[in-house]
């Protein structure tokens, strides 16, 4: 990060009143980063290896050092906070899963559709799909708790088409299962019954997302579409026509352009977002807090929820605290792998055809329902 | 689309070529109204449930489940608002909404600014390690904070406060990014100008500087105001007496049903749309800016 240096100025009396300005100026931000951000992170570092009950100050004689002891109790228990912790990994992994390939292909989708030199009204058309995500998610998941109602909207087409609805924030049944009783297979294998993964079995791990969590997977794909067709948007008119025309002009078909011109020259943005989508999506809490509170039968339940209610509802505050950690190891182990499996190859150099400001988003602002970034935007 | 079909009999690719070109017109036409269609289809989607939400709110309980898909409301009435202002809480937590976002944002804008500035322009020791450390802080996801971030606020004496909803959201490290990469397209020499003259350094900061830094500046509002208007995880962990609820938790808990009875469509639909209001209109009068700048950070 080269930054542009100011003239040196002749007098050192000079330079040392701009000096110490720079430190006065800076010391406000810094100071409130440090306290609500650093210091937060040390505090519960030591409270995820402790017994605090929120009785107190987590600091004070009375909380003593239990070591790993609320990290096992969620991985290695067995108990009930592990089977939680599981259930809590099973929804949010499938709801990252389904996710984040659907709302790249249709943000990408939207970016081309909108990106048509000839078409008129593509500011409208560009309104219109950005518009959700500058609203917030309190007042969209109200949205669709309507639209998704017993009675909702969604329900009453499925009804005109002749079909009946479930009723989706209360169905905790999990696709997987219901496509698998679809071919005959409704039972668990014994295989897939007796093993498991952090308190689950694998089985329950195929179950997919619940039939209410498919709603919340619909709207986060609906509230972050936008964020990103902006972004390949502005990938997109970096591109200049003359690649695509000489394309063109070598007969190659419009899917042929697109597909063997275009996607390539994407792929930084195409980078950006999916890892954009990542951090965000494994941090669930906003839409899970205003609209089901981890039901129905814990299919909603995500890490970020669970660590919120196992320590302001449940006082289990070591935890919560540790199921945090956890989540924040998740997200970085999971943004390196992708780092590594979507790594440039072959290209001599890497071009970045986004905006600069853009490569440095913060994680916390990732877009998407998944985040109201907690004060560290 | 005849034109998209092989030919029946294999050609020389000379025959092809022409083939294409001769298509080509008409086959772009059918190609346009084609994605046409398809966004107009895609927009329905994005736009019908705003417009039903809106329409639903100014209906009763009954009419909502019985025409859940209508955009006229059979028996139009403001019921629902006006139960909402008058005998609800909803009042206050507009209140506490209006007080905080305009705390936040001006408090952003002002210290985010200055950090800028002095990270671009002032050569003071130790300002690179105190860029990266900016950085880094962005790259910690806040869900992860939110525990840790209650504990401090306790801590400190500050739960269950104004002080302790609005404090920690002053500083923000996106914002401080933003404004230090406008600084540095600022011409050195402006400043020059302006310390020949013998003006000090927050003056030339201050009447200098930030005057010809309002696109920045706006970008930086628009941020900020969109970010702690729709903030809710904060102050989830920041209070828990009722009369500092804000829109966002205040609408949340009305949402899960914490306050009222029954599922009261209209009610909960009158409030989403209200607290949509101020963005809405914010992002219809900036809406180039804030599609331009959504590059950078975005909801923060």
């Amino acid at each position: 990060m080269s930054t542009a240096r100011g003239p040196q100025p002749s007098g050192s009396r000079l330079e040392g009143r701009r000096a110490a300005a720079g430190w006065l100026f800076i010391t406000p931000v810094l100071v409130i980063l440090g306290v609500f951000l650093l210091v937060p992170v040390l505090m519960a570092a030591w409270v995820s290896v402790s017994d605090w009950t929120g009785r107190g100050s987590p600091l004070s004689g009375s909380t003593s050092f239990v070591g790993a002891d609320n990290y096992r109790a969620l991985v290695l228990g067995g108990g009930l906070p592990t089977q939680d912790f599981g259930m809590s990994l099973r929804n949010n992994a499938w709801y990252v899963f389904l996710v984040v390939p659907v709302q790249t292909a249709l943000s990408l989708l939207l970016a081309v559709l909108v990106n048509r030199r000839l078409l008129r009204a593509r500011g409208f058309f560009r309104t219109a799909f950005y518009f959700p995500s500058v609203t917030s998610s309190v007042a969209i998941t109200v949205v669709f708790l309507f639209l998704f109602s017993a009675s909702g909207a969604v329900n009453r087409l499925v009804g005109n088409l002749g079909a009946n609805g479930p009723n989706w924030f209360s169905d905790a049944r999990g696709v997987g299962h219901l496509l698998l009783g679809g071919v005959g297979v409704d039972r668990a294998p014994s295989a897939l019954a007796d093993h498991g993964f952090v308190g689950i079995s694998w089985w329950d791990w195929l179950a997919g997302p619940s039939v209410a969590m498919t709603v919340f997977i619909v709207m986060a794909v609906f509230t972050t579409s936008g964020t990103f067709m902006l972004l390949f948007l502005a990938a997109l008119q970096s591109i200049s026509d003359e690649i695509d025309e000489a394309a063109m002009m070598d007969g190659a078909s419009p899917w042929q352009r697109f597909s063997r011109v275009t996607l390539p020259m994407l792929r930084p943005t195409l980078f950006t977002v999916t890892t954009l989508g990542l951090i965000g999506t494994w941090q669930v809490f906003d839409q899970i807090y205003t609209g089901s509170q981890g039901g129905p039968a814990k299919t909603t339940l995500t890490p970020a929820y669970l660590s919120y209610s196992a320590s302001f509802l449940s006082g289990q505050w070591g935890r919560g605290a540790a199921i945090a950690f956890i989540l924040f190891a998740i997200i970085i182990v999971l943004t390196a792998l992708q780092r590594f499996v979507l790594r440039d190859r072959g290209t001599p150099r890497r071009r970045r055809l986004v905006p600069s400001s853009s490569s440095v988003v913060p994680a916390g602002a990732a877009p998407g329902p998944a985040t109201e970034p907690g004060g560290a935007p | 689309m005849t034109a998209a079909t092989a030919p029946a009999r294999p050609t020389t690719a000379d025959d092809a070529r022409e083939r294409r070109m001769r298509h080509s017109g008409r086959r772009r036409r059918i190609g346009l109204v084609l994605v046409f269609l398809m966004l107009v289809a895609l927009t329905v989607v994005y736009v019908y449930p705003f417009l039903i939400a809106v329409a639903t709110s100014f209906t009763t309980q009954e009419q909502s489940v019985t025409n859940p898909l209508s955009l006229v409301p059979a028996d139009a009435t403001t019921d629902a608002y006006q139960r909402l202002f008058l005998r609800s809480d909803f009042p206050v937590w507009l209140r506490n909404s209006v007080i905080v976002t305009t705390c936040v944002t001006i408090g952003r804008v002002f210290l985010d600014s200055l950090a800028g500035y002095a990270l671009a322009r002032l050569p003071f020791r130790g300002r690179r390690p105190v860029f990266a450390g900016v950085v880094a802080v962005m790259a910690v996801p806040g869900v992860v904070l939110l525990i840790p971030k209650f504990l401090v606020i306790n801590q400190l004496g500050m739960y269950d406060s104004f002080a302790g909803l609005i404090i920690p959201l002053l500083a923000d490290a996106a914002g401080v990014f933003i404004m230090k990469n406008f600084f540095e397209s600022i011409p050195v020499s402006v400043e020059e100008a302006a310390r020949i003259d013998g003006a000090g350094v927050f003056r030339t900061y201050w009447s200098v500087i930030l005057p010809m830094a309002r696109p920045a500046i706006v970008t930086l509002v628009i941020l900020s105001f969109q970010g702690s208007w729709n903030e809710l995880s904060h102050f989830i962990v920041a209070a828990q007496d009722p009369q500092l609820n804000t829109l966002t938790k205040g609408v949340a808990q009305l949402a899960s049903g914490a306050l009222s009875q029954g599922s009261q469509y209209p009610i909960k639909l009158a409030a989403a749309t209200v607290m949509t209001i101020p963005v809405a209109v914010l992002f219809f009068i900036f809406q180039r800016r804030i599609m331009n700048s959504t590059a950078g950070a975005e909801k923060g």
